[in-house]
């Protein structure tokens, strides 16, 4: 089978680089046949890749310990599902990962407008097949996933990262890399419009779904990673500005005011550089994601420091960055805007206003994590900025972005008169008072807190008062129930109501983010069974230890469990009974003993967690196995003495008395156990928005039926007039 | 005013602040920036007080007394090392071997952490130790 994978590898690139050729070549000899071919190389690269990417699932799946990969990232005590997830764990698999994604895109958005910009489209496929033959090329020169290991077989392997086994990451990395591929088709697209000087709005209308998709995959991807962390991590937060978080965020920023200025573009004919620029450094803030990932160049707390791959994602950026310049700067006479601003109190001013504060922080975010490179450039001494340097210029930024989602659909487009300014934003800005005053006596002193609340109260009341105007409206027409007039309000017109419902959640969950960074309460503690420790108005009592072995499903030892069981009391009521506990994996080291190699592998703390709708009280406890390091002791030196005479069966028996003994003297004699013990208000609210985001964003990307008949016909006229009228060409 | 001059005041008011913005945030970022030290680093010259975000390896055998940790760093490649004592919780993924971020102080002979600064390399992804392999 790793024959069978490396040859899949080998055809893909082969794919890729005919698929380029035969498109450029059609492109500019205006052949269909060499254009269409090209299309259909894309498929085939999709299809290879899937068969190489199966071939990989198959082997983690079995256990097949024949490939390096499985052995390294793999075990038989890994979970099915997780099994199943490990190989994007792995720098070799995520690279398959992210090819096959990217020609699953890339194949949906070339069958999708296979009758639509033809002179645009070809030099798209050679961009995205540019893109596959960078990372087959990866694969198949510098990180084969299909490498065997030499001369032997080994019965178990390494296992996946214990922190790696969480359901988020399941799903994490496969919606970033989503997010990430899907950016690159806009970005080939706009390519190819710059190309062929095609710069009208028809590439934007059809790679829209896809830039859409794009934003909302490379959303959920963030908030689910920022989900593990404040579940798995033991910390309790859930987001560290770390260069690799950073790296998700700014193409995401970009995305999101590329998503707003191109509707101006749409109804006005503005801000085309704007636009096309924003859609390039997209695709290139997408791939630079990509870059900080896996060259080590910037301290992360995810390692990469082994990766050899920072020169060849260099050059691509490079290769990128100048040509996109180039292509913008050869094409400004194209790119003329067909109107200007007609008045700064007007919606596209709103999305001007909005778009700047994106880029600002972008820009922000860019500057603090390439910080240490350009501190060691300027002044030959490396330095690097904190999250309290972020927060400064975030938080700010962040609050007038709120401001601004929420008055950007209560005015009108071109010039709104102050009359109907004032009338549209009465009702929220009356909201927004009311919350702050309650916010200010009930709550508390902070004051960007205080702003967040009052604003994302605005946000609400004022996506509230848009749908409550639009039911009225539908139903003063209609008539009909006001459930069913708000789903056909919706129905008719999804992207816009879409839109409303993403800025809802997003105000929601900027409220979450103040609520619980502002008033969150902390304490690191050391606690005997029996003690308590006041966090906030809740009191969290350190009731008793627990332990336990835990098997695999085929029946051998997984891990260790040592935690507590932790009561919460509030005003003398009991609340609830929390669960944590540290869980210990053993390591594959051969110098280890058999007892002790199960406290020097991987360690991962499972939370204890009361979330609810107003706080989440969130214990980890970190127990202290010192006390337990002679028994440890003690029992490798029996394995290495008369047991190992034993036969294996005996020897298993030995060793599993061993650590049940060991597990009953912690509960016996356990030493006091390190707890960090938080409660944060208002968590939930960052989860609950983040899912309206996204019920928001498939909203928007869905279509009406009514909109595609009428793409379908709108698309039929445009072929049949361009084909009658117009050149093919560059 | 006229529409193109309204237009450049626009352009000139926009652009002053927005390089005003950028001034700021160079100027903050030096002076609230904490230097990259290794712990060789450190030892050849540190200042009392100053914060540096120190890199290395945890080097094995450290102690714990509560909440508060002490151990060494050492070079990622090399064998000088400093002492640091950190206070609160520790990553998961920390022991010896392990690459560390942290904040320090130095304070008289010792490196004190910064609380919630430490960050332990996550060991998984890119780096697991492979047994010798065959194309």
């Amino acid at each position: 089978m790793l024959v069978a994978g490396k040859a899949c590898l080998i055809l893909a690139f082969v794919t890729c680089l005919y698929g380029a050729g035969a498109s450029i070549y059609g492109g500019r000899t205006r052949r269909r046949d060499w254009v269409a071919s090209g299309r259909r190389a894309v498929y085939a690269l999709f299809g290879t890749v899937l068969v190489a990417f199966v071939i990989l699932e198959a082997a983690f799946l079995r256990s097949d310990f024949s490939f390096d990969l499985v052995y390294a990232h793999s075990s038989t005590t890994t979970p099915t599902f997780y099994r199943m997830a490990a190989p994007w764990s792995s720098q070799e698999g995520s690279l398959l990962l992210w090819l096959l994604l990217l020609s699953f895109w890339s194949s949906l958005i070339l069958h999708f407008s296979k009758d639509r910009l033809r002179e645009v489209a070809p030099y798209a496929t050679a961009v995205l097949l540019g893109f596959g033959t960078f990372f087959a090329g990866l694969l198949v020169f510098m990180e084969s996933p299909f490498q065997s290991l030499s001369g032997f077989v080994p019965a178990e392997g390494v296992g996946l990262n214990p922190l790696l086994r969480h359901p988020s990451m399941m799903i994490h990395p496969p919606m970033l890399y989503s997010g990430y591929t899907l950016f690159t088709v806009p970005f080939a697209f706009a390519v190819g419009a710059l190309l062929t000087r095609r710069l009208n709005t028809d590439w934007i209308r059809s790679t829209r779904p896809f830039a859409l998709a794009a934003w909302l995959c490379l959303g959920v991807g963030i908030v689910l990673g920022a989900r593990w962390s404040y579940q798995e991590l033991g910390w309790g937060g859930y987001w560290a500005w770390d260069p690799v978080e950073n790296a998700s965020l700014m193409p995401w920023l970009t995305g999101t005011a590329f998503l707003h200025s191109v509707m101006i573009q749409e109804k006005r004919g503005m801000l085309k550089v704007w636009n096309v620029s924003l859609v390039l450094a997209t695709g290139v803030l997408a791939i630079l994601g990509t870059f900080l990932v896996r060259s080590g160049i910037l301290q992360s707390i995810h390692a990469f420091g082994a990766s050899t791959l920072g020169i060849p994602f260099l050059i691509l950026l490079i290769v990128m960055i100048g040509g996109s310049i180039a292509l913008v700067a050869s094409r400004s006479r194209e790119l003329r805007t067909e109107h200007r601003l007609d008045s700064l109190l007007s919606r596209e001013a709103a999305f001007l206003g909005n778009n700047l504060v994106l880029v600002a922080m972008c820009f922000v975010v860019f500057w603090g994590t390439f910080f240490p490179l350009i501190s060691k450039a300027i002044s030959g001494s490396e330095s690097s900025v904190g999250p309290p340097w972020f927060d400064r210029y975030t938080v700010p930024l962040a609050l007038v972005l709120v401001l601004l989602s929420g008055v950007g659909p209560l005015i009108a487009w071109r010039r709104a008169t102050f009359a109907n300014f004032r009338r549209n934003l009465l009702v929220p800005t009356g909201v927004a008072a009311v919350v702050l005053l309650a916010v200010a006596v009930f709550v508390g002193r902070s004051a960007t807190a205080l702003a967040m609340f009052a604003l994302g109260a605005f946000v609400l009341a004022g996506v509230g008062q848009e749908l409550w105007r639009g039911v009225r409206a539908r139903r003063a027409m209609n008539g009909g129930s006001l459930p069913r007039a708000l789903v056909t309000l919706v129905q008719r017109n999804r992207r816009r109501y879409g839109g409303y419902l993403v800025h809802a959640g997003v105000a929601i969950l900027f409220v979450g983010i103040a609520a619980s960074s502002s008033f969150q309460q902390a304490r690191d503690v050391k606690l005997t069974a029996g003690q308590s420790a006041r966090v906030g108005d809740y009191t969290l009592t350190y009731m008793r230890p627990t332990s336990r072995l835990v098997a695999a499903g085929n029946g051998r030892l997984e891990r260790i469990d040592f935690g507590a069981d932790v009561r919460v009391v509030k005003g003398g009521k009991v609340l609830e009974t929390l669960h944590t506990h540290r869980s210990y994996y053993p390591s594959i080291g051969p110098m280890l003993g058999p007892v002790s190699r199960f406290f020097e592998g991987e360690t991962e703390s499972q939370v204890g967690l009361d979330a609810g709708f107003s706080r989440d009280v969130w214990t980890a406890v970190a127990p202290d196995t010192s006390l337990l390091r002679p028994v440890i002791r003690q029992g490798d030196s029996v394995f290495e003495g008369p047991g190992a005479k034993l036969p294996q069966a005996q020897r298993d028996e030995l060793l599993a008395k061993t650590l049940v003994g060991l597990t009953d003297r912690y509960v016996r004699d356990t030493p006091p156990a390190t707890f960090r013990m938080l409660v944060s208000p208002l968590v939930n609210w960052i989860w609950f928005g983040a899912m309206i985001v996204a019920l928001g964003g498939l909203i928007a990307i869905w279509p009406s039926p009514r909109t595609v008949g009428r793409r379908v016909s709108a698309a039929y006229a445009a072929r049949v007039g361009r084909e009658a009228r117009q050149p093919v060409g560059v | 005013m006229d529409p193109s001059r309204k237009r450049r005041v626009r352009l000139v008011a926009a652009l002053t602040t927005a390089v005003l913005l950028a001034g700021a945030l160079v100027w903050t970022s030096f002076g609230s920036a904490a230097q990259t030290r290794t712990p060789s680093q450190l030892l050849a010259s540190a200042s009392a007080g100053q914060s540096y975000q120190l890199t290395g390896k945890v080097v094995p055998g450290y102690t714990r007394d509560g909440t508060v940790t002490n151990f060494r760093v050492r070079d990622r490649t090399g064998t000088a090392s400093v002492p640091v004592r950190y206070a609160g919780e520790l990553p998961d993924p920390f022991r010896g071997g392990r690459e560390v971020i942290v904040n320090v102080r130095k304070q008289g002979g010792v490196f004190v952490g910064e609380k919630d600064t430490l960050v332990t390399k996550c060991p998984s992804k890119f780096s697991a130790a492979k047994p010798k392999s065959q194309s």
